[in-house]
């Protein structure tokens, strides 16, 4: 019996080898088949992509390098038909994009501001380095205040230099800074009452963030130019930057309000109960329970904000404020470098400046979220 | 060891009067609204003060005075004489055309690339995506600029002018010259007529044949039938009157084009920029929705026996619309409110033509509260609609 058994059966005894996937599902002609071509229309749309592609990539290389003008003296030799972009003219203006009219001898200050400001936010932004609430402290008070004194001088021997001088990034920096700041605390304010049970404070926020939510940021610049001066005893005068400061972080504390208050709603309610049950009043409750927990979750609302803000100072142009785009519209008009592409190179320059700040600040928010996505999920 | 309670449980908790939430919470609602009347109070006041020192007068008496300036588009009728008042409403309907047309290509552009992000083609998803890193993330203003100063600014002059249809259209530095359309009174209205016939009555074809569907289950093809009688009707009217349309090309004189219509370059700087701009943030919206309709829908409505066409239409899209509505309504709202960036380039809309009246009147408060109260009116009727809406929409549950 067992000789029978052992001679007619097979049984395997080592698993063959898997087989490889077909051809037709796996490596690149696979690849490219789903892709790129799997049907007629497919391959069409391709086509075009691929096209529209090379149209465009050819048409930035050819204006920005190839056919660029890369050294003269005056707009003379960006000129002539057919020249690219003027890049000597950039050369010319940077700094003047960077500073705006802030006298020469006194821009180390403003660089120093930039290298404060460097200082504060990075370590901030990096949630792997400690202190956060010393840092965070840093960049949201110390920050501020001593930009203000070196920018402004008139102190430690500073030569006093006025803010219709500050320009360019500078002033693009400090209005995006300033609205970020001031309108944190005031938004966080905004958001507790909007869900605070007392029906008057309640109503007063909501219809306050409604109100600036509802208007564009154009009307409250006029608004803060044209109305402010006249809310102020007779007599006052308040500074044109300021001005625009003021209409800024009211403007964006609104939009913050709304961003906390996702971030308070996300709280689950277990935690004021809890809270509550420690016998926390009110504002410890707000502020060593719900906030940290709250304003942690919604740093990537917060970064977008920033970023719409970021955007959104170049509209302080409009009331004559020179922020980047203000510097680079203004340098415009320079008869020394007029020419038919110098618009286009400045726009490439803002456009590159703009792009590389939102781009980067954006893709930090997207990388806090995935690294905050790990809390109330349910 | 307390073998008597101090009292019975239900009694009220004996706390101070000023430890009792309910008088605090008044106590500090009454201070809330005192320093808001203080604040509001002190603004009026100074504001009275300094509007007398300076010698404005109040009130919106100046809207009927004369305006004495140009504007360079006007829908409506504009004359010489015309007031203040009416200078800001050819502001206003100016920036209706702006948004709505902005509106139009936006939401055309915006689902485009927004599926296109989607599609399986890897070309295509990566050219959409590349659209959006790269325009939302460029200053509106910015934008703007470029398509005006230095896209359609060096644009060759009206001699010079760009011919895409030889003879009909003309682009120069001025704007977009298009030939006008003059339809026979029979064919207009014909078109006119059958388009609205034909709207209505499908309108009803559908409803029957949905409630149709839905007790017997026989179907009718409602969508061809309303084609036809959406294009169709209209279409065949026109055939009827003989085709029955004169078109008046623009015509080139010495220094100009004379006749066709213009559309001046501000509008279409801004169109374009508003429009690209938005599409941006819409096809976010619009990429969204789709993936928030889980993979399980498609594969259960296919194993219902439903087609791919089907599956879309009746499973995918409804519910891929609940998600992409508000935020769509968002973006228009952001769309309306960014076109006041018009002034920068003296379109006439709203605000820009504000703008002058604010200067040569003087009246800042007066224009800026219409300015607000046009945009806040705005804004607010459309959150009203859009509670109603998601009020209508919102998932049924338990």
């Amino acid at each position: 019996m067992s000789d029978v058994t052992t001679s007619t059966a097979f049984v395997r005894s080592v698993l063959t080898e898997a087989k490889a996937p077909p051809k037709s599902i796996v490596g690149p002609w696979a690849w490219a088949r789903g892709h790129l071509f799997g049907s007629v229309f497919d391959a069409l749309l391709t086509a075009f992509g691929l096209f529209l592609i090379g149209w465009m990539v050819w048409q930035v290389l050819d204006f920005a390098v190839l056919r660029a003008v890369w050294s003269a003296e005056n707009g003379e030799a960006c000129r002539p038909e057919g020249v690219g972009a003027c890049w000597p003219y950039v050369g010319a203006y940077w700094k003047q994009f960077v500073y705006g009219r802030y006298p020469e001898p006194e821009r180390w200050r403003a660089t120093l501001v930039f290298l404060i400001f460097a200082a504060t936010l990075i370590p901030l932004a990096i949630p792997k380095l400690p202190h956060k609430r010393l840092n965070a402290l840093a960049f949201f008070v110390g920050m501020p205040i001593a930009s203000f004194f070196l920018l402004a001088g008139g102190v430690f021997g500073l030569e006093p230099v006025e803010t219709t001088l500050w320009g360019g990034l500078l002033v693009t920096l400090i209005v995006s800074v300033v609205g970020i700041v001031c309108s944190l605390p005031l938004g966080i304010l905004l958001a507790l009452g909007r869900r605070s049970k007392l029906p008057i404070i309640r109503m007063i926020c909501i219809v306050t963030i409604e109100f600036w939510r509802g208007v564009p940021l154009i009307t409250v610049l006029f608004m803060a130019s044209n109305m402010l001066p006249l809310f102020m005893p007779a007599g006052m005068e308040v500074d044109k930057l300021l001005r625009a400061l003021i209409g800024v972080a009211i403007f964006t504390s609104a939009y913050l309000a709304e961003t906390i208050r996702g971030g308070l709603q996300a709280i689950p309610k277990g935690q004021y109960e809890g809270a509550m049950a420690l016998g926390l009043g009110y504002w410890q409750m707000m502020g060593l329970i719900v906030m940290p927990q709250a304003l942690k979750m919604v740093i990537p609302g917060i970064v977008n904000s920033f970023i719409s803000l970021f955007k959104d100072t170049t509209l302080v142009l409009i009331v004559s404020i020179f922020d980047l785009l203000g510097m680079i519209q203004a340098s415009l008009a320079d008869p020394l470098w007029i020419s038919p592409v110098t618009g286009k190179t400045g726009y490439l320059v803002a456009a590159i400046v703009f792009w590389v700040f939102c781009f980067g600040m954006s893709r930090y928010s997207q990388w806090m979220e995935r690294r905050l996505a790990t809390g109330h999920k349910r | 060891m307390a073998t008597k309670s101090d009292g019975p449980l239900d009694a009220a908790p004996r706390v101070v009067w000023y430890n009792d939430p309910l008088w605090r919470g008044r106590f500090f609602q009454a201070l809330t609204l005192l320093a808001v009347i203080a604040v509001a109070w002190t603004i009026v006041h100074n504001t009275a003060v300094n509007l007398e020192r300076r010698n404005i007068a109040q009130g919106f008496g100046f809207l009927s005075t004369t305006a004495g300036f140009d504007v360079a588009q006007a829908a409506i009728d504009f004359p010489k004489d015309a007031s203040y008042g009416r200078a800001i409403l050819v502001g206003l309907v100016n920036t209706v055309i702006v948004a709505v047309s902005g509106v139009i290509f936006a939401t055309i552009f915006g689902f485009l690339v927004g599926i296109g992000r989607l599609s399986h083609n890897f070309v295509i998803s990566r050219l959409a995506t590349a659209y959006v890193e790269l325009l939302r993330n460029i200053p509106l203003l910015l934008q703007i600029f470029f398509w005006y100063f230095a896209v359609l600014g060096v644009l060759p002059a009206p001699r010079q002018s760009l011919e895409p249809i030889g003879g009909w259209v003309f682009i120069n530095n001025r704007g977009l010259y298009l030939p006008e359309f003059h339809f026979g009174a029979f064919a207009g209205w014909g078109i006119v007529g059958g388009l609205v016939f034909g709207l209505v009555v499908s309108w009803v074809i559908r409803r029957w044949a949905r409630i149709r569907q839905a007790e017997t289950g026989a179907q009718f093809p409602s969508g061809w039938v309303s084609l036809g009688l959406i294009a169709g009707l209209p279409l065949a009217l026109f055939a009827a009157s003989g085709f029955d349309l004169s078109l008046v090309a623009p015509r080139k004189s010495t220094f100009n084009l004379a006749g066709g219509i213009q559309v001046i370059p501000e509008l279409i700087a801004l169109v374009l920029a508003l429009s690209t701009y938005t599409a941006s943030f819409i096809a976010e919206v619009v990429r969204a929705g789709i993936l928030a309709v889980s993979h399980g829908q498609t594969e259960a409505a296919r194993s219902l026996g439903l087609s791919h066409g089907h599956t879309l239409r009746l499973v995918v899209i409804p519910q891929a619309m609940r998600v992409i509505i508000p935020p769509l309504t968002n973006q228009y709202l952001n769309l309306t409110k960014n076109s006041s960036l018009a002034v920068a380039i003296a379109y006439p809309d709203l605000v820009s033509v504000g703008g002058i009246v604010l200067n040569q009147s003087g009246q800042a408060i007066e224009v800026i509260v219409i300015w607000m109260a046009i945009y806040l009116g705005t804004s607010v009727a459309t959150a009203l609609i859009m509670n109603v809406y998601n009020q209508r929409m919102a998932i049924v549950e338990r």
